[in-house]
């Protein structure tokens, strides 16, 4: 600017001026926000970059275990691959990902104008985010003093004794316990908002045995997430003052207990799974009825499964440690418990098939992901069932037959379950529709890479592969089955990126979605796409579960059966 | 147990798990899908599916059932799914606006209610069956006991009655089901988690430190079963193998004499016997008999009678023995030994002499 003149500096300064307004209010906008919406886009922008960030951490994990004894990266390295890849997944991703989508919709869904407490919503997605910040720091800052920098290694789980001092040196372990005391504040504090605006922000009309189920089961979670974060953000603390203030509850060195560390993180761990997979549940309660042009089937059963797999979910954390030994006893009861869930479960899915029956079948891409979710998830399930066996459960447990069974979970239902929400809801949080010929080629992309890596993956856990090995002999039988792993991978990562550049592009150039572009009936329908910052100009009343139903169809409202 | 009266039941629904032993490999049920997968899986040393002691046996059985019902009830799921889905798709110039709105039926969700119920009794039953016949199995008269100890990244296993102390390669004898002589481990850990994972042999068991775990074996076929450690320890977690050697019971005896002796006295090693003294090898490692009584590291009273070193994954020769001492991280970057930089004189006696404790 010095050195040059321009041609007109009063109109060239005022535009930069301008400009760099625009920015400022912009980013003071967001970061200021306390509105639900923005929030809600936010943990998932958020958590999107997280999930290319751990994908990648798969991708070097699988290439480095594409062949055995490969030294692609060190163990040191790996070691660190993989807990930073789990960790991300559940902790920067899932979680997130499901809040985001949590808080979009809840209030919409329910006729309110935000949460029940804005500020707090706007602090726990703060402090979440910057949870996740602070464990990608110990790349720099991990070993702090003692030289350079580096991520945690102790695996997602953490387990006693490998996070005490003597075998953790450094504070690469205080960085992954650090972070995840931080977004567990967050997720707590989500959780007591989703419960209270569930149980306080209803429209009139709105009683709980008419809530959208999406809205019941983000209720449930909100409750799993309280009872279930607590524990593992208590564990921390504990964990902090074992390294730092002498304590011993994790020290075996000095007659503190491994074991009391595992049921601290599996009480957390196993109601987890639930926390995660029940949003996905929910998306799917929300787009099969839609797509099939059917009421859901089975409204109070659905209802009370999800309430029932809350309870039992909350009893079933020691199937994560038949290998443990504890007993005979234990491990029966853990048995049965878990073998429960499967009852509840196995009602979700008869009823989901039930709406299908008789309906009129719309293949959009959001129903594709769905489809390929309600043939996954029954197959998740029953792997879960063979593990929940305990017997078969200590040839099983460590290995890669887990993490196949667990990443079919993870993966297979509720990630694809995440691109159906993104396929129905991102209309109505831009105002634009993706494109459905790249929805199509992400969709089949992600069918055969997923299937490739998760369905080949069970087999070497069966032939004896442990998990989080960073290489493997070659004459145990393993390599063949490891390659295909990683080549499905391939797949999944072109997938990805293509679903990431649909979301770019469309935000730019996607047909105009209007209010309500798949004929829908619940109430975020009802507004416009992308909502105004009060959401409804009047607060609505409802008389059914299924108010726009009843608009649509004045003949032949719902409410008259209800 | 409050589960005594469902024992007898379950003895009676599901004979492949009765008595203290199997018969069959498979019990009586499944044999067909035995056979496939024998045929799928059998070429892995480590496979799950080719059991050859007792309790891998009944977890094979019990195994075979449970997949036979899942993968039955994946059919019944996917068909009704797959039926649904072409049956009633969205066919274009179909007219009807919407179709007819059905909201649940009571009768119909009261039997994919209970239909699941009984179906999870049943599993369930065959699962308390298995865990009580493995985990409170009565002790026969004649029985090995040894004691395992879990290290970063090694295995240790001790004979408390026999007097020996040996690492990484364990030795039992065959057991044999007329007259059955298991090997019961004791196992705790040294340092963080493992877990004991020989998986034609058995299911594994977690190696923690504070807490006592026991598990049996009784391979009836003489041989070498491997398997690893299956609990993520540390950096080195991946090379952390197992090797088991079911012998004879004379190979056995005659094994367990020779590592009861102190360790052989070679008067042509002992200059390397003397470097081995002199440098810090004998602050970790034990040789019976010397000066040498380190407990950190493996003992290495009778190292040259075991197959491998570095916790089995590098076959012992001299020119490898020699490398590892050398610098221990071209094996195994992460282990614990430091590379001992001796001079290669000095490498070359000590190699010598560690080649001589047979």
């Amino acid at each position: 600017m010095a050195t040059q003149t321009p041609a007109n500096p009063i109109t060239e300064t005022t535009l930069r001026l301008r400009r760099r307004g625009r920015m400022l209010q912009f980013l003071h906008e967001w970061i200021t926000t306390v509105d639900h919406k923005k929030i809600g886009i936010m943990y998932i922008l958020y958590a999107l970059v997280f999930l290319l960030i751990a994908g990648l951490e798969a991708i070097l994990m699988r290439i480095q275990l594409a062949v055995p004894n490969n030294t692609f990266v060190s163990p040191q390295v790996f070691n660190r691959l993989f807990t930073m890849h789990g960790t991300t997944m559940v902790f920067f991703v899932g979680m997130p990902i499901l809040f985001g989508f949590g808080n979009y919709l809840v209030p919409l869904m329910i006729g309110a104008r935000d949460m029940a407490f804005p500020r707090l919503n706007a602090f726990s997605f703060w402090i979440s985010a910057f949870g996740g910040l602070l464990l990608y720091f110990s790349y720099f800052g991990g070993s702090g003093l003692y030289g350079a920098g580096s991520a945690p290694d102790v695996g997602w789980w953490a387990y006693a004794p490998l996070t005490a001092r003597v075998f953790s040196p450094g504070h690469s372990t205080d960085y992954w316990t650090l972070s995840i005391f931080l977004s567990g504040i967050g997720s707590i504090g989500t959780a007591l908002n989703l419960v209270a605006t569930t149980l306080c922000m209803r429209c009139p009309g709105m009683k709980l045995s008419r809530m959208p189920l999406l809205v019941w089961l983000y209720l449930v979670t909100g409750v799993l997430v309280f009872l279930a974060v607590s524990p593992l953000t208590a564990a921390q603390i504990m964990l902090c003052i074992d390294r730092y203030l002498g304590g011993h509850f994790f020290d075996t060195q000095a007659g503190g207990s491994a074991v009391l560390w595992m049921h601290f993180f599996w009480i957390f761990g196993h109601p987890e799974v639930y926390v995660l997979v029940l949003p996905a549940f929910a998306f799917a309660n929300e787009i099969v009825p839609v797509f099939s042009r059917k009421a859901i089937f089975g409204y109070p059963a659905m209802v009370s499964a999800t309430v029932g797999i809350g309870f039992i979910s909350l009893t079933v954390w020691a199937h994560h440690m038949f290998t443990v030994g504890l007993g005979a006893g234990a491990n029966a009861f853990f048995t049965f418990s878990t073998m429960l869930i499967a009852i509840f479960t196995g009602i979700k899915i008869f009823n989901w098939v039930a709406t299908l029956w008789g309906g009129n079948i719309h293949f959009t891409t959001a129903m594709k992901f769905t489809i390929a979710f309600l043939f996954q998830f029954p197959a998740a399930g029953l792997t879960g069932i063979m593990l929940s066996v305990s017997p078969f459960d200590w040839q099983l447990s460590h290995s890669y037959f887990v993490v196949a069974h667990f990443h079919y979970v993870l993966v297979g239902a509720i990630l694809f379950m995440i691109f159906a929400a993104f396929y129905f809801w991102y209309p109505k949080m831009t105002g634009r529709m993706l494109n459905d010929t790249l929805g199509s080629w992400h969709f089949w992309l992600f069918v055969i890479g997923f299937h490739l890596t998760f369905d080949f993956m069970h087999i070497p856990g069966m032939l004896g592969m442990p998990r989080r090995i960073y290489t493997y002999e070659a004459d145990r039988g393993w390599a063949i089955w490891n390659m295909i792993v990683s080549s499905g991978a391939v797949f999944q990562a072109v997938a990805v990126l293509l679903f990431a550049w649909n979301l770019v592009r469309s935000y730019f150039k996607g047909d105009p979605a209007g209010p309500d572009p798949w004929d829908a009936w619940t109430l975020e329908w009802s507004t416009s796409s992308p909502p105004p910052s009060y959401n409804f100009a009047v607060i609505p009343t409802v008389e059914s579960r299924r108010p726009l139903w009843d608009l649509k169809h004045p003949e032949d409202p719902d409410s008259q059966y209800e | 147990m409050s589960l005594g009266i469902i024992r007898p039941l379950a003895d009676h629904l599901f004979p492949f798990a009765q008595g203290s032993r199997c018969i069959a490999p498979c019990g009586n049920m499944p044999s067909r899908l035995h056979l496939a997968l024998s045929l799928a899986f059998g070429q892995s040393s480590t496979s799950i599916f080719a059991p050859e002691a007792t309790p891998a046996h009944y977890i094979f059985g019990l195994s075979m059932f449970v997949l036979a019902i899942c993968a039955s009830i994946f059919i019944v799921v996917a068909g009704l799914l797959l039926y649904a889905l072409i049956r009633f798709r969205h066919r274009r110039g179909f007219t009807v606006r919407e179709p007819a709105q059905i909201y649940g039926s009571a009768q119909v969700e009261l039997s994919w209610t209970v239909i699941p119920i009984l179906i999870v009794v049943v599993l369930f039953l065959a699962t308390a069956r298995v865990i009580f016949v493995t985990q409170a199995a009565p002790r026969p008269e004649k029985s090995l006991d040894v004691v395992v100890i879990g290290h970063q990244f090694w295995w240790e296993y001790r004979y408390p009655k026999l007097g020996i102390i040996t690492a990484n390669e364990l030795h039992i004898p065959v057991s044999n089901p007329n007259d059955p002589m298991p090997t019961y481990l004791t196992m705790s850990s040294a340092d963080t988690d493992h877990s004991f994972w020989v998986p034609r042999l058995a299911g594994k068991m977690d190696v923690i430190p504070n807490k006592v775990n026991t598990m049996w074996i009784d391979p009836e076929k003489v041989g070498l079963y491997v398997g690893q450690c299956a609990q993520y320890c540390g950096v080195e977690h991946a090379k952390m193998l197992i090797r088991v050697y079911a012998d004879s019971p004379s190979d056995f005896e005659k094994w367990a004499g020779e590592q009861a002796r102190p360790a052989l006295q070679d008067p042509s090693a002992a200059e390397g016997k003397a470097v081995f003294e002199r440098n810090a090898c004998a602050n970790c490692h034990t040789v019976s008999g010397t000066p040498a009584r380190g407990m950190f590291g493996p003992d290495l009273s009778h190292m040259a009678s075991r197959a491998t070193i570095a916790s089995g994954s590098v076959p012992l020769t001299e020119a490898n023995l020699r490398a590892w001492i050398d610098n221990p991280e071209q094996f195994k970057p992460g282990v614990l030994m430091p590379a001992m930089h001796l001079s290669p004189h000095d490498l070359d006696a000590v190699s010598r002499y560690l080649m001589t404790l047979r």
